[in-house]
C-alpha cells in the first residue's frame, strides 16, 4: 500500500484541521472535502487575517458555516495546536 | 472532478464569493465549468462603500484562479456525502 501525502489528508476527513493560507491568512475548521489540488471544504471554519500595524501585529477573525478555499490559497494543512 | 460536480449540485443556489483582491460578491450561482469558473446573476457586492464600481453591475463571470473563498450556508452542503465522494476520489486519483 503506497501512501501519497494526499491519502494521510484523508484521515483528517471529519477532523479539525488548521490551514495556513497565502496573504498571511490561516483558517481552522473541519475538513468536509479536498482534492489533489488542495481545494478544501470547511465547516464550522474561523478564518484568522494577520496584519501589521505601526509595527505591531494585530489580527482579525471570521467565522462560516461552511466554506469552500481554492486550492491555490493553501500551503499547508496539518491538526490544529492545542490551544485555550 | 469532485468540485466541479460539487459546484454543480449549488447551481441556483446563493453564495458569497471572495476574490483574491478582496472584492467580495453575493449573487446566485449560474453556472460552472470545470476550471471552477463561476457565473453569477443578480449580484450584489458586500461591501459596496469600498468597491463602488460593482453598484450596477448584475450579471457577472468570475475566472476560477482569481477565487479566495466560496462561503456557503451548511444546509446546501450534505457532509457524509462530501466526505465519501473525497474519498473515493482519492482512491481514484492512485494510480
Amino acid at each position: 500500500m503506497s501512501n501519497t501525502p494526499l491519502d494521510l489528508l484523508k484521515l483528517n476527513l471529519d477532523e479539525k484541521v488548521y490551514v495556513k493560507l497565502r496573504g498571511a491568512r490561516s483558517m481552522t475548521g473541519t475538513l468536509q472535502a479536498f482534492d489533489s489540488h488542495c481545494n478544501i471544504v470547511l465547516s464550522d471554519a474561523v478564518e484568522t487575517v494577520y496584519d501589521i500595524v505601526d509595527g505591531e501585529m494585530r489580527s482579525s477573525e471570521r467565522s462560516s458555516e461552511m466554506v469552500f478555499v481554492r486550492g491555490d490559497s493553501v500551503t499547508l494543512i496539518t491538526t490544529p495546536e492545542d490551544e485555550e | 472532478m469532485l468540485f466541479f460536480s460539487f459546484f454543480k449540485t449549488l447551481v441556483d443556489q446563493e453564495v458569497v464569493v471572495q476574490l483574491k483582491n478582496d472584492i467580495e460578491l453575493k449573487g446566485t450561482l449560474q453556472s460552472v465549468d470545470q476550471f471552477l469558473n463561476l457565473k453569477l446573476d443578480n449580484i450584489s457586492c458586500t461591501d459596496q462603500e469600498k468597491y463602488p464600481h460593482l453598484v450596477s453591475v448584475r450579471n457577472i463571470f468570475i475566472r476560477g484562479s482569481t477565487v479566495r473563498y466560496v462561503y456557503l450556508n451548511k444546509n446546501m452542503v450534505d457532509t457524509n456525502l462530501l466526505q465519501d465522494a473525497t474519498r473515493r476520489e482519492a482512491m481514484s486519483e492512485r494510480k
